[in-house]
């Protein structure tokens, strides 16, 4: 097969696919190789002594919620001891923004790729601020996870059994045409999660629980992100392991390393020093106190969203930096870094032109462009959470070693 | 027309890759076009040769 047809085999395929939310679980019932004593992170596969100060403060909580330590200094013990099996998300199905930390003990959204029968993971997400994704773990967060874990999500479960299910792109495809991005800008999106899940929700909860989840769902701003990351990974999931194609198929990063995986190249990683991030910061905070970047969260970018759709939400300047001009620009940049234009996510202010999609390895090291990503951005301190949001990009050393290995291994 | 004379006509440039040059021109007076341009891989040899290595057949279209 040559390239070229391989690459338009994996765009096929990731039209193709869709995001059928459809449960929540304990993730030692329902992800891969959950273990006891698992612990699951962004980004491509990273250790302890390698682990950045906010994604050790998420393990520290995480450690603490599941009662493997009783104070943080135990959880660092812990760690330190090897006793935990930290692994990648992306190797067990699973994602999460930020840290991304995953224990067994957690309730994970569970999203279908129907067309493929792939299910993918995700955390639910707990609102901006002091979190645990962003390496906070004092008692007021860890009492917001566990109503998370043991309320909030049962009442969810019940009301997508009830729903038969929520397609996630569908209100994604709505969303782009309103304005949202999907990463940093979901101001049309989570109102119409809320709209989708309303009557379920009245339909199985008590009165005053209904409205204790809805007012979450609503002030965390983001809740329908976990369900758009998971939804992403498992459409390009479906478009990974095509020998011949030079589509990206992730990127991810987990504070001390960025990494991307092609589709040619499977489930191989590769890396490089993850970037500092520019952007805005929550009053008393500046880039002096900024972790570099971290999250699975541009797997988003990765199904063109994101930086990649952000001609078509304009607003989301004034949450990242920059200027809706600087929006259309970057939307232009990425047009020449992928292969096709999305069917279905179509950006008004443009003609209603698809978002970049495919982004090709071969076209990033050609022209230099790297992919852009919206996000979050952390203290660089274990325990005190996110401090702002901003833009970034992936290393141009992820795409050169990339096609290094992809011309390889094609030259076999 | 001579080379030499060309400045005193009315100048319009096209400029490709450096910025700057084109700027200087502009600082002058003279109508620039700027092009951005820059070489495959941003010169990078290894990286250019890879990419040749792997480019899209032109009968590709068929497929």
């Amino acid at each position: 097969m040559s390239i070229k047809q391989a690459n338009q085999e994996a765009i096929r395929r990731i039209e193709e696919g869709n995001a059928m939310w459809i449960d929540l679980r304990l993730a030692c019932d329902v992800v891969p190789g959950m273990e006891d004593h698992t612990v699951l992170h962004a980004g491509p596969p990273v250790g302890w002594e390698n682990m950045c100060g906010p994604m050790r403060g998420a393990v520290i909580g995480a450690c603490m919620f599941e009662g493997w330590a009783s104070t943080p200094e135990e959880a660092i013990a812990l760690a330190a001891s090897g006793t935990l099996r930290f692994d990648s998300s992306h190797h067990h199905r699973a994602i999460g923004p930020m840290s991304g930390i995953i224990t067994p003990s957690m309730q994970v959204n569970v999203v279908r790729n129907e067309r493929f029968g792939l299910d993918t993971f995700s955390t639910l997400y707990m609102g901006t601020g002091k979190v645990l994704r962003h390496g906070a773990y004092d008692e007021t967060v860890m009492a917001k996870l566990r109503w998370m874990n043991h309320e909030l999500a049962p009442l969810l479960k019940a009301a997508l059994q009830h729903a038969g299910g929520i397609d996630i792109m569908a209100l994604v495809a709505q969303a782009v045409q309103m304005g949202d991005e999907m990463h940093n800008r979901n101001k049309a999106s989570n109102p119409l999660l809320i709209t989708q899940l309303a009557p379920h929700l009245v339909a199985v909860g008590e009165r005053a629980q209904v409205i204790e989840a809805l007012k979450f769902i609503d002030n965390a701003g983001h809740f329908i992100l976990n369900m758009v990351m998971a939804g992403c990974k498992g459409i390009l999931d479906a478009a990974s392991g095509i020998a011949d194609s030079t589509i990206v198929t992730a990127i991810a990063r987990n504070g001390y390393e960025t990494g991307i995986r092609v589709s040619g190249t499977g489930d191989r990683w590769f890396t490089a020093p993850a970037p500092q991030i520019k952007g805005v910061f929550f009053p008393g905070y500046g880039p002096d106190d900024a972790n570099p970047d971290m999250g699975d969260s541009a797997i988003t970018e990765t199904l063109g969203l994101g930086s990649l759709a952000m001609a078509g939400a304009p607003a989301v300047v004034q949450y990242v930096g920059g200027t809706p001009e600087f929006a259309i620009e970057t939307t232009m940049n990425m047009f020449e870094i992928t292969v096709a234009e999305s069917k279905t996510l179509k950006m008004p202010n443009l003609n209603f032109r698809g978002t970049p999609l495919g982004i090709d390895i071969r076209k990033v090291v050609k022209t230099g462009i790297t992919p852009v990503i919206n996000t979050g951005i952390s203290c660089k301190r274990a325990g005190v959470g996110q401090i702002g949001a901003g833009l970034t990009a992936v290393p141009i050393a992820c795409f050169e070693k990339a096609l290094e290995a992809f011309a390889t291994a094609r030259a076999v | 027309m001579k080379i030499v004379d060309l400045p005193a006509d009315d100048l319009q440039v096209v400029n490709i890759g450096l910025e700057s040059f084109a700027q200087d021109l502009r600082d002058q007076g003279v109508v620039v076009v700027q092009l951005d341009w820059r070489p495959p891989a941003g010169g990078n040899a290894r990286m250019a040769a890879l990419l040749a290595s792997l480019e899209d057949d032109d009968d590709d279209e068929a497929s």
